[in-house]
């Protein structure tokens, strides 16, 4: 047998607002609601839109022959939630036809396998919950956030009871080794591991519309004769990319919704390929080894390593300073805080402080809201700063933090006291006020000297009762 | 290649920024085997030549001439200096000002007809504009005597000098923008200034400009062909890392520190509004404004209406080490310029560890990846990144990490050989 797996993953972070140090300890909302959700009306106009409607088409005609999965993150489904109901129900209507899979992953889109094997392990529960929730699977293959992936992140996911798990074919780990095939963990052997066809992958994803490219135009045919160059004894191709490729990274105008929607064809007419989900790759193929991967690694950059998240001082404090936190954050029960502690640890958030600027500098700009890795650290730091004071608030340890909790609570108490009586003084004077400013009028017109009461003051003073008649009114 | 050289001061008579780039740049041209050059600067003298150059002719205008022998010099250079009141950065209103003293009976008497800035700009003309004029004479002179391929001039002063000695000669012309009067005077430009500068754009072979910030003023402003204007930016000089700290830092305050004339130009007022904001969240923190300048006293009395002044200080002008030592006791240091055609000292500031902020509008800007950019009438963002400095250590430890060796890739050197492809451009026109 011999088959492709596609696989597109849907996410984007809470992107934030520009947090000024003034409002550190003062204002507690740290979202830019205008940016995020006009990024998120492009992108549902550009491609989720169009591409799930092809997709449907697709598996609608070849009445399940055609197969993709998806790994949709927590915070996307939040998004969704938020802004845009309708392609959460788009999904579920892919997700109705049996012949889409959705994946496990974090629920914050973190690097959290990297650091707390605990708080890992409950983030991936409540990202299935929420698959759950939305489109009644239970999913059975994990992939990591940016395809991370090492000999121990891959133990801890098979722990969870995951049989199967992606990452990126990487040159230095898969050495003469073909990524065709399907491997197993090297330390858990029950896990099995899809690797990403990096190349064949990276033409649809990234040279598609570059014209500097030799092989520009790419055609369905182009690609499937590609594929039949592939040794007939390698079994799978795993087609890995971010779903935003169609539509929002290659724009409608290249042509790249022409492509998807004549892949499969192409694929039929011309070649012996099928298509398969990444459960059913796992379910049918026999691994051919264990694959060795001591240090991390990812689908990232040349390198495919985690230093566009973790490669300078700036990302690895930001790091080390939220987990820092994570002890605290399992006492808590404050819904607010683990909302905010589940979108701060989106590993975009680092990505943006990313100072690689010379080598793949063109895509990180691409994707950034901030014009420096710079200021996008002293904007997350900010909001940190005051997220670790309310943290503080809700599980005090120390003597002092205890103390400041107490005083805080003290402080909003007595400011609402303050308001209440404001408004209430605020009541009292309007309702001195009016009978003065009649006795005011009065007693001018008493004061004039030598005035003789004529109807016309009369006549005005009726007015001033009535006029404030009106207003009781 | 001989190049005859048109400056307006020279070591150790720097006054800023200017001085420092014309010196490099002709420390680095030295370096280059088949460059010679010989350097024209007028010079201030005390009060009596002031007043003294006034009536000199043509003719009087004496030229002394020496061997120059300067340390990291690959060789020795001609060095011409000419007597003359001529001082940079100042404008003719300002010229009039300074010498308004040793002709004060004269100038009463206009000063008594003239109300407002026109008539006033009418009197001052035949002061500085005459200095100018002078300069050019002498300039032909010079030009006359000695022999060259090429005339350099640096800066608005220097461009008659420039125009005279080609008119003489017949070799092409470069002229270096080191500013343009649009920066100097945030915008009230000088109508003669401009007329200088225009003429000297207009007639030089090819213009040299210090950053493409300045490249589009002149492109746009002055409506210069962009064929003939190159971009050049300017180094710095390597630090002497072995001389050893003169003072120690008194106190454990976080000091931040903005370096340079008191001007409109450099923005102060807006450092001391970045200052307040972040003393109100902040307490272990001083700020410095080091240097000189028209708005010094203003700046002064600032501070003073929003009440910081126990928490900011005020050097004075800074000369030679004492900007290296006081660098070193900063955290922080901050460049808010509105128009900073350049801006040298951030270069500075960064070989001495210190994590710089910068304003967009400067030249500097177009270089530097490893600085924090912010617009210079932003004074949340400015405050905000010093308050970042400040607050989260990693970013001085990136800051002294690639900031400090992006400095130190920079070198005259480099910037000379861009000049003398410039200087080979415009030879080849003739």
């Amino acid at each position: 047998m011999r088959t492709i797996c596609l696989y597109f993953q849907v996410h984007q972070p809470f992107r934030l607002k520009k947090y000024r140090f003034f409002n550190i300890g003062n204002d507690h909302y740290y979202y830019d609601d205008y940016l995020n959700e006009s990024v998120m009306r492009k992108i549902i106009e550009k491609c989720y839109f169009p591409a799930n409607e092809i997709l449907f088409d697709l598996i609608q005609k070849y009445n399940g022959k055609f197969k993709v999965a998806f790994s949709i993150s927590g915070v996307a489904m939040d998004q969704f939630e938020l802004y845009a109901p309708e392609v959460l129900e788009s999904f579920k209507k892919l997700a109705d036809t049996g012949s889409v899979e959705f994946l496990a992953e974090t629920n914050a889109h973190s690097l959290v396998a990297l650091k707390d094997k605990q708080a890992f392990n409950e983030q991936v529960k409540t990202h299935s919950q929420k698959i759950k929730k939305h489109f009644n699977q239970s999913p059975s293959v994990f992939r990591n956030t940016e395809l991370i992936y090492s000999d121990e992140i891959g133990a801890a996911v098979s722990d969870m009871g995951y049989k199967a798990m992606l990452t990126e074919g990487a040159k230095h780990v898969l050495g003469w080794k073909s990524p065709n095939y399907l491997y197993c963990n090297a330390i858990e052997p029950r896990l099995k591991v899809l690797l990403k066809n990096f190349k064949l992958s990276d033409d649809i994803a990234f040279r598609f519309s570059s014209k500097t490219w030799e092989e520009w135009p790419l055609t369905t045919e182009k690609f499937v004769g590609w594929l039949n160059n592939i040794d007939p004894k390698e079994e799978v191709v795993n087609l890995f990319m971010d779903y935003e490729t169609f539509g929002e990274h290659q724009w409608r105008e290249t042509g790249i919704f022409d492509f998807l929607k004549f892949f499969p064809e192409t694929v039929f007419n011309n070649s012996n390929f099928t298509f398969s989900t990444p459960s059913e790759v796992a379910e049918k193929l026999q691994p051919v080894s264990a694959i060795h991967v001591p240090n991390p690694i990812s689908w990232a950059d040349e390198e495919r390593d985690l230093t566009a998240w973790l490669g300078n001082d700036l990302q690895n404090e930001a790091f080390n300073k939220l987990y820092s936190l994570s002890g605290k954050i399992s006492k808590c029960k404050d819904p607010a805080i683990l909302e905010d502690w589940n979108w701060l640890q989106t590993s975009d958030h680092l990505y943006y402080m990313c100072t690689k600027f010379f080598s793949d500098g063109d895509v990180h700009e691409y994707f950034n809201p901030y014009e420096s890795p710079y200021e996008a650290f002293i904007n997350y730091m900010n909001v940190l700063s005051d997220f670790e004071i309310r943290v503080n608030t809700a599980v005090p340890e120390t003597n002092t933090d205890k103390e400041l909790a107490k005083l805080r609570v003290l402080v909003t108490e007595k400011d609402d006291l303050l308001k209440k009586y404001m408004s209430e003084i605020n009541k009292l004077k309007l309702n001195i006020s009016k009978p003065k400013t009649s006795g005011t009028k009065k007693v001018s017109s008493k004061a004039i000297p030598g005035k003789i009461k004529t109807p016309g003051i009369s006549k005005t003073g009726k007015k001033s009762t009535k006029v404030s008649k009106v207003k009781k009114k | 290649m001989k190049v005859l050289m048109f400056g307006w001061e020279f070591p150790p008579h720097i006054s800023g920024g200017l001085g420092t780039a014309s010196y490099g740049l002709t420390k680095g041209l030295s370096r280059i085997k088949d460059v010679d050059v010989t350097f024209v600067v007028p010079k201030a003298y005390g009060d009596e030549d002031q007043t003294s150059v006034k009536l000199l002719g043509a003719g009087d205008i004496q030229i002394t001439k020496r061997k120059l022998h300067l340390k990291n010099f690959s060789k020795a250079m001609d060095y011409l200096e000419v007597k003359s009141n001529i001082v940079p950065y100042i404008d003719p209103e300002d010229f009039w000002r300074l010498s308004k003293k040793e002709v004060s009976g004269r100038y009463n008497f206009i000063q008594v007809n003239s109300e407002g800035k026109i008539s006033f700009s009418g009197k001052y003309g035949p002061d500085l504009l005459t200095e100018i004029a002078n300069y050019s004479v002498v300039a032909s002179v010079i030009a006359e005597e000695n022999e060259f391929d090429l005339i350099h001039a640096h800066d608005w002063l220097a461009y008659p000098a420039g125009i005279a000695a080609k008119e003489v000669s017949g070799k092409p012309l470069v002229i270096h923008v080191h500013a343009t009067d649009f920066d100097r005077s945030g915008g009230k430009v000088n109508p003669d200034v401009y007329a200088i500068e225009k003429k000297g754009m207009d007639i030089a072979d090819l213009i040299i400009t210090v950053s493409n910030l300045t490249r589009d003023t002149v492109i746009n402003k002055y409506h210069i062909n962009p064929a003939k204007v190159f971009t050049v930016y300017n180094a710095v000089e390597p630090l002497n890392e072995n001389e050893k700290a003169k003072y120690k830092k008194g106190t454990d305050e976080k000091i931040v520190t903005f370096l340079g004339r008191i001007t409109f130009q450099k923005g102060p007022e807006y450092f001391i509004l970045a200052a307040s904001k972040i003393l109100q969240k902040m307490d272990n923190v001083r700020f410095v404004m080091a240097g000189s300048g028209d708005m010094m006293n203003n700046m002064i009395i600032m501070t003073a209406r929003l009440g910081i002044t126990n928490k900011f200080n005020f050097t004075g002008f800074l000369r030679g080490d004492d900007v290296y030592e006081m660098l070193r006791l900063s955290d922080v240091y901050i460049m808010p310029s509105i128009s900073e055609p350049f801006g040298i000292s951030p270069l500075e500031a960064l070989q001495s560890n210190v994590p710089v902020i910068i304003s967009n509008q400067s030249g500097v800007a177009e270089i530097l990846t490893h600085a924090i950019k912010t617009d210079f009438w932003d004074i949340d963002a400015m405050a905000d990144s010093i308050y970042g400095i400040l607050k989260y250590p990693a970013l001085t430890k990136m800051f002294t990490k690639y900031g400090k060796k992006e400095v130190d890739d920079l070198s005259w050197e480099n910037s000379a050989l861009k000049v003398k492809e410039v200087y080979e451009n415009a030879l080849s026109l003739y």
